[in-house]
């Protein structure tokens, strides 16, 4: 005879991991913003996570934005190509790498290239001792190790953002000039004239809440580290993992989010 | 008066139980041999008494102060009071040797950053480190490490070091050369509890021992104390076997 089903030991084991990762980072988020207002403040540790996450970070964002603006205008220009929709082009590409694809893959990039390295550096502090050094020292984790790569997150993530907004458009017009026989001319008017500050601001608010999605979650990971370096893997992936899903299930409650405010203004 | 006591203490992991009902005391200037056989928790015991772990029940008193309801922040004046010698060092693999020693006196005073760089420049002469100023924790030897760790962990002149495996893994010549470290801070009058497997080591810093076996304090006291014992535990430690 089969055993009895314990359902409630079933349902605690189920989402057990879950709610201690929604609780851990609630209350590592609260830590974080109590101690943001006491002294001292890591400004040169803030600077080196600004050139880790910023500066290292922007090739790829280059790369990144460059080669979707171009597929992108390749894609719409050849399927509008048709009807004779190919002088939209302009709009439609710079209205959705604003809206979306340049705050949405910049996020995923830096999810993968800074959630890993800041998961896996901080589970390698944690095993070799670092981590309890810094309490043994009478000093605070939250303030000299997830403080600086937060903040960071926070200035660096946006400004990528615009950057990858640039370049995007312009890999747009480079094959929209290139390939859709577009003047380029022609290309940069439209983009002018069609894309506003709405479309802006609606991907450029989303960058704060993916920075968090992406450093709090690599912090955590980092942190609860425990049993050897076996496990540092395995923080870096839940926390590559954990952001990039943030990011995109986010993505679409905060595009809802700002819909309803665009509609307020 | 006893400087450090722990009274009751218990310690769980899970269903694992580490301790139960452990009790010892370190009067000041005195230097405790806590030992063991691995996994006896004497690290858990260490920890416990500078807040990086919680006992699940029980009393850690410094200076007669009870810290286990201490948050992060009512820790912060224990632990510039009681070092931790950690057993690899645990340097800042980011920061130099200088970087590392200045953590705390940056942290912790309002020193400016050339009396800090002299106070750095006597501790590691003192140490016979000086060399190493400059260099990043992965370019030292391990004995390197954890004597700079053990630098970083008194440059605060704390009242208590604790020491957590300071020469396991070493050669003879880096044993003896943190032997001589430990005495030369017992005879300032630091107070010290020493965890460790390196009997020789062990018998030449401790005015006393404290043996864990079986989640408890088995016996206690001083050489001439534990001579008396019938334990076997105990005569192999005089005896100088490994635990």
């Amino acid at each position: 005879m089969s055993e009895p089903v314990d359902l409630p030991a079933m349902i605690t084991k189920r989402f057990k991991e879950p709610l201690e990762f929604l609780g851990g980072v609630a209350l590592l988020a609260k830590d974080t913003v109590k101690e943001l207002r006491t002294r001292p403040f890591y400004g040169s540790l803030l600077i080196d996570q600004i050139y880790l996450v910023g500066v290292k970070s922007l090739p790829l964002v280059l790369i990144t934005a460059l080669s979707t603006g171009m597929v992108m205008a390749l894609q719409y220009g050849l399927g509008l190509e048709k009807f004779g929709g190919k002088p939209y082009v302009p709009r439609l590409v710079a209205s959705t790498i604003l809206r979306e694809m340049g705050p949405v893959f910049t996020s995923l990039m830096l999810a993968a290239r800074v959630g890993a390295g800041m998961a896996s550096e901080i589970g390698s502090m944690v095993v070799t001792q670092q981590i309890d050094a810094i309490r043994a020292l009478g000093t605070s984790p939250i303030k000299k190790i997830v403080i600086p790569r937060v903040l960071a997150c926070l200035i660096v993530l946006p400004l990528l953002v615009s950057i990858a907004n640039l370049v995007g458009n312009f890999g747009g017009l480079m094959v929209g000039s290139s390939e859709l026989n577009l003047d380029a001319q022609f290309y940069f008017r439209r983009v002018l004239e069609t894309s506003n500050l709405k479309d802006y601001i609606a991907g450029f608010g989303k960058t704060f809440f993916f920075a968090i999605f992406i450093a709090m979650p690599s912090c955590y990971f980092g942190l609860t580290v425990k049993n050897g370096t076996k496990e540092v893997g395995i923080a870096t992936t839940k926390a590559v993992v954990t952001a990039s899903l943030l990011i995109l299930t986010g993505d679409f409650f905060l595009s809802k989010l700002f819909w309803v405010i665009e509609k307020w203004l | 008066m006893a400087l450090i006591e722990v009274v009751n203490f218990e310690k769980s992991f899970g269903e694992k139980v580490i301790h139960r009902d452990v009790s010892f005391y370190v009067k000041k200037g005195e230097c405790l041999g806590l030992v063991g056989g691995s996994g006896a928790g004497k690290s858990v015991i260490l920890r416990s008494l500078i807040g990086l772990e919680k006992p699940d029940s029980g009393q850690i008193l410094i200076n007669g102060v009870d810290i286990v309801p201490f948050n992060e922040q009512q820790l912060v004046p224990i632990r510039k009071q009681v070092a931790y010698a950690f057993q690899g060092g645990a340097l800042f693999d980011s920061m130099t040797v200088y970087e590392n020693l200045a953590y705390p006196l940056r942290a912790h005073t309002e020193l400016p950053e050339t009396a800090i760089a002299e106070k750095i420049h006597l501790q590691l002469a003192e140490f016979g480190l000086e060399k190493s100023i400059h260099q990043y924790p992965g370019e030292l030897s391990g004995g390197m490490q954890k004597r700079i760790g053990l630098a970083r962990a008194v440059i605060m002149q704390p009242e208590i070091i604790l020491y957590d495996e300071p020469t396991a893994g070493l050669d003879p010549y880096n044993t003896k050369k943190i032997q001589e470290l430990i005495l030369r801070l017992k005879a300032k009058g630091v107070t010290a509890i020493l965890v460790t497997h390196d009997i020789p080591t062990a018998m030449a810093v401790c005015d006393k021992f404290a043996f864990l076996k079986d989640k408890v304090i088995a016996e206690q006291g001083t050489i001439d104390q534990l001579k008396t014992r019938n334990d076997s535990l105990i005569q192999k430690f005089i005896e100088g076997n490994i635990l």
